[in-house]
């Protein structure tokens, strides 16, 4: 990266500088006349009279001349002024759009270059590198750079020339004028600077005094017991106040030296009126200056002082981003880093396609940054289509192995092979895309299912996105764009998924092979449960929704069954349904648009008038202020963005320090609430379920109430929400729904223990059809796996990982322990599925089970680094002292 | 039965005993409060343990496989904790556990635990504590053992 801010905006916005530049010079005279202009009104048109003929000059020569008299004379040239303003604020106007433009182009140039640079970091990097470290760099550090771009060099060239002209102005008026406006500059450019340093020095240190509170603040906090056992508080006290003193000097200092920048600034900013009034009066007094002279001299000077502050202040600004430039730069640079070609690069016509798949391990070596070795010396040929287990103990280096293989961790001596060429000189273009590597912590981007079993087939966009009339040129502009930033144009929006590498025609078929391959690694039923949960627009598919009330029927025929009925609380219209939220009883229904949605039920009026009529507002906001304790007592301790916020939480993580805020002023009493914050509380007792939170809320009497709160908005119901509803009814099926309670018409009950399995086999027993089992399937894949698959279990997350390298067709397998978190028995059943999938192509397993590789066609068994012991793993288990028998003995 | 009841119920458990009350509180919210019928199986033998569980109200047997059949090692009852061991590291279950009666337990799962402590490693403190003390305590038994072993010996 270029070592400087300077050197980075010079080489990518060269051009458009030098236009802004262009710019900035051209509207200088228009300046220079619009400063002229007052002069000729005053001294000319009102002034001295000596027309007509008048002549207009511009720039000191005659341009027009004017037979009118002087009030048309006057008009004209109020005109000229007029329109040369305008002028000058269009293209000031111009030059800062531009400028802004250009800044946000090189800063998004820059945060791209830096992401681009994080995904070539060496892999061993980011055991260095924190997260917290680095997100902050591309994200805020870098932001003020954006606004300096722009005004790196437009900014000193045009407040500078600004200066200059009006400068030149006032020095042809007079020289002496001129000579005493800018006298004190000098002084100010020497003593500015040194001491606004003085004042960014104490700048940085009061930040490390107040962290060095917050820190005393923390220890007294966890402390706090000992501080009242020891009798301690006034050292603890006295502590305190002796680090506030050092804020307040540091403070008393910074204001000191601030203010007094700012008094001489403006000292000398007035001292020269000073000399104006003075001299200036004296010289028309004497007839040596024309009073129009003294006016604009003056009017100029007023115009002065502001460049001159925007100069100053623009090298203030122009130190700090050098300095920050360079510290984000610095970290961005790690030895080892990832050519772009190696990471972005198409393969060469010879390596495309011809790659020979036989693995080659020569001398394999690899001390990792404490000096470990990791590998050492490992040797051995992999052919083509071989089914190969790696085995060893843990610190064996088996898994430093896979790694090896897969050319994420470039070895420290001898070489990886791929037939002839050398593993790291493949790109990853080659890498990725003929070889599937799954590691023993998979992770998952937020997404669906689909999202996440078909993130290993998106290499490229295959086929281009289809815009539409204003759309088409929206993408242009997009493209355009992105290119001038030196961004990739690739279209995000496009369809990504290269349908030929997993060996199909299209989604349709990818969809049946998905669920092909999630079979293969057990999870098919896990998905169909999600399915289950998912849901369907009946107006699309009219024949889904005709067998699930067909399904429905049959399960209402079973409910007599206690086996059965025990698992559903069914939907009735005379009764509370306690494993649904308060939201769903009172309406008896779903939401379809926005109007009753969870978010905006509590605020929707026709919901509040319906609780006011059967006085259940108080209660409401009774019960929302017991909810937000309870939450904010057991969350407020949890970081922000913790998974259980979105599982179990009421209140988002973003919320809860508003809902501290709310319950502060409710402790005042509830009456005393605002309309805002007793709206925020309403909301929450809608989202209770008592079955499940079981925080004691809603009891039966309150429940009784809810019926007749039920009762009253179904009767009432205005005709503008009718359409915002979809009614509980046991003869239709109800969009709002998931397909599982839709063929229920209730809600499995919470408490039951096995309630879902059970549900299940009852749902596969009413539910037989194939076809129903695809569409069931298929609302699966869309649900959502949560940020970082937080919605997975780690079982479940490992398996998409294996699942996905399936998809992908890939020659060569790499598993690297990603099974080693299943039971014996599910580990058997993948193992032997996967191969079964994999018959002609290579698959390198490293196992954490020794007795797995029996499935295999060879053995690797590895210790210290070295591979110990290779061959097929009948031949082996019968040699007497080797190591894979003794591995075998160990379980 | 409310949470907070839940949360009292969980306090008296050894491992639980010294955590915050908002912490225990907040794991019991993550549990499930599940009622198993008569003759149904909290945990099987030899599967991988993925909760444990408090039982609230009711009795249930433990049992293990032997060669001569299912054999009943110990009933549990009312505020007993059981499958602590499976959630705490991967060994499948020891024994099956099977409802005597209608029972109540809160079932605590595997994964939420762990992610509790993550977020709060006092709580792995607290379990530290007491599982290092339940190995002291069969430590002292295995010498005793020992020692009347030895003791038998010499006769």
């Amino acid at each position: 990266m270029e070592p400087t801010i300077f050197r980075f905006i010079l080489k990518y916005s060269k051009a458009q500088q030098l236009w802004l530049l262009a710019v900035i010079v051209f509207s200088y005279p228009f300046l220079y006349l619009s400063l002229d202009m007052p002069k000729l009104i005053v001294n000319r048109a009102i002034g001295d009279p000596t027309g007509p003929p008048y002549e207009i000059p511009l720039f000191g020569v005659p341009v027009f001349t004017l037979q009118a008299g002087q009030i048309e004379f006057l008009i004209t040239l109020s005109l000229i002024y007029l329109l040369l303003v305008f002028i000058n604020g269009i293209l000031k106007y111009y030059i800062n759009v531009y400028q802004g433009q250009l800044g946000e182009r090189l800063l998004r140039r820059l945060r791209y270059q830096l992401y681009e640079r994080i995904l070539r970091f060496p892999l061993r990097q980011f055991r260095k590198v924190s997260q917290g470290e680095i997100i902050p760099m591309i994200t805020s550090e870098v932001e003020p750079l954006g606004g300096f771009i722009g005004t790196a060099f437009a900014d000193p060239l045009f407040q500078g020339g600004q200066l200059l002209i009006i400068l030149a102005f006032i020095l042809v008026q007079d020289p002496i004028l001129g000579a005493a406006a800018i006298a004190f500059y000098p002084l100010q450019i020497y003593l500015i600077p040194k001491l606004q340093r003085r004042v960014n020095e104490l700048g940085k240190a009061r930040v490390r005094n107040v962290r060095r509170l917050a820190d005393h603040i923390g220890e007294s906090i966890s402390g706090v017991a000992e501080v009242h056992a020891h009798d301690t508080a006034r050292l603890e006290l006295s502590r305190f106040a002796e680090r506030l003193g050092m804020i307040y000097w540091i403070r008393y200092d910074i204001y000191r030296r601030k203010f007094f920048i700012k008094f001489l600034n403006n000292f000398i900013d007035k001292l020269t009126p000073f000399f104006f009034f003075s001299i200036g009066g004296w010289l028309v007094i004497e007839g040596g200056l024309s009073f129009g002279a003294l006016v604009a001299v003056l009017a100029a000077y007023k115009d002065l002082a502001s460049p001159w502050k925007e100069l100053l202040s623009w090298y203030q600004q122009k130190e700090d981003v050098r300095i920050k430039y360079g510290q984000v730069i610095e970290q961005f640079d790690p030895p080892g880093i990832l050519d772009t070609d190696r990471l972005l690069g198409e393969p060469d016509g010879e390596a495309d396609g011809s790659v020979d798949t036989a693995i080659g391990l020569q001398n394999v070596s690899l001390i990792d940054d404490d000096g470990v070795r990791k590998l050492d010396g490992a040797t051995a040929d992999i052919p083509s289509g071989a089914h190969v287990a790696v085995v060893g103990a843990g610190d064996s280096g088996k898994g430093d192995l896979a790694v090896a293989i897969a050319g994420l961790q470039p070895p420290t001596g001898g070489s990886v092979t791929l037939g002839e060429r050398e593993i790291n000189t493949l790109p990853r273009a080659v890498t990725g895309r003929r070889i599937a590597y799954v590691g023993p912590a998979v992770h998952i981007q937020a997404g669906t299912f689909a999202d996440a079993l078909t993130y290993g087939l998106k290499h490229q966009p295959v086929k281009d996105a289809q815009y539409e009339g204003a759309a088409v040129k929206r993408r242009q502009e997009e493209v355009h764009e992105a290119a001038q930033a030196g961004n990739t144009t690739l279209d995000f929006g496009a369809d990504w998924i290269d349908y030929a590498a997993a060996d199909v025609a299209g989604p349709d078929e990818l969809e049946r092979r998905m669920i092909d391959v999630l079979r293969a690694v057990d999870l098919d039923e896990d998905v169909y449960v999600r399915g289950l949960r998912g849901t369907i627009d009946p107006e699309r598919r009219p024949d889904v929704a005709r067998k699930v009330l067909n399904a429905r029927a049959a399960v209402c025929d079973r409910l007599a069954d206690p086996q059965v009925s025990r698992l559903v609380e069914p939907f009735d219209a005379a009764r509370y349904n306690t494993n649904a939220t308060v939201a769903e009883n009172v309406m008896f229904g779903l939401p379809l648009g926005d109007a009753l949605s969870e978010e905006n039920i509590a605020e929707n009026r026709y919901m509040r008038r319906i609780l006011e009529r059967v006085g259940l507002t108080g209660d409401f906001l009774t019960i929302g202020e017991r909810v937000a304790k309870t939450m904010v007592e057991i969350f407020a301790d949890l970081p922000p963005g913790h998974e259980f916020f979105e599982r179990f939480s009421f209140i988002s993580a973003e919320d809860l320090p508003e809902f501290q805020a709310i319950l502060g002023r409710a402790s005042r009493g509830l009456d005393a609430l605002g309309e805002g914050d007793r709206n925020r509380l309403i909301a929450l007792p809608f989202k209770l379920i008592p079955a499940r939170h079981r925080l004691d809320l809603c009891d039966e009497g309150l429940q009784v109430r809810l019926l007749e709160a039920r009762r009253a908005f179904a009767a009432d119901l205005p005709d503008e929400l009718a359409g915002e509803i979809a009614f509980f009814d046991p003869q239709r099926y109800n969009p709002g729904a998931t397909i599982q309670d839709n063929i229920l018409f209730g809600k499995i009950d919470y408490g039951q223990a096995n309630a879902a399995q059970n549900v299940g086999k009852l749902i596969a027993e009413v539910l037989s059809e194939p076809e129903l089992r695809e569409v069931v399937m298929s609302a699966g894949l869309r649900s959502p796996t949560g940020p970082g698959g937080s919605r997975l279990s780690p079982v479940q997350r490992q398996k998409i990982g294996i699942a996905r390298c399936l998809l992908k067709r890939p020659e060569i397998l790499l598993i690297n322990e990603a099974a080693a978190g299943f039971d014996a028995r599910m580990q058997n059943t993948v193992v032997d599925r996967v191969l079964d999938e994999s018959r002609g192509r290579t698959v390198v397993w490293v196992l954490n089970n020794a007795a797995m590789a029996s499935k295999f066609s060879h053995v690797l068994v590895m210790e210290a680094g070295r591979i110990v012991e290779q061959g097929s793993p009948a031949e082996l288990a019968n040699e007497e002292g080797g190591a894979y028998r003794a591995l075998l003995h160990d379980h | 039965m409310s949470l907070q009841q839940e949360v009292e119920l969980l306090r008296k458990i050894p491992m639980f005993a010294n955590i915050e009350p908002a912490q225990l509180k907040l794991l019991a919210f993550t549990s499930e409060r599940l009622s198993y019928a008569s003759g149904e199986v909290l945990c099987r033998q030899g599967d991988t343990g993925d909760a444990a569980f408090l039982i609230i109200a009711g009795e249930a047997d433990v049992t293990i496989e032997t060669e001569k059949g299912p054999l009943t090692v110990a009933t549990l009852g009312d505020h007993d904790f059981v499958g602590e061991i499976a959630i705490l590291c991967d060994v499948p279950r020891t024994a099956t556990v099977t409802a005597r009666s209608d029972l109540k337990a809160l079932r605590i799962e595997k994964d939420l635990f762990f992610r509790l402590i993550g977020e709060f490693p006092e709580i792995a403190k607290e379990v530290m504590r007491e599982l290092s003390r339940r190995l002291a305590h069969s430590n002292a038994q295995l010498r005793e053992m020992a020692m009347s072993l030895e003791k038998g010996g010499e006769k």
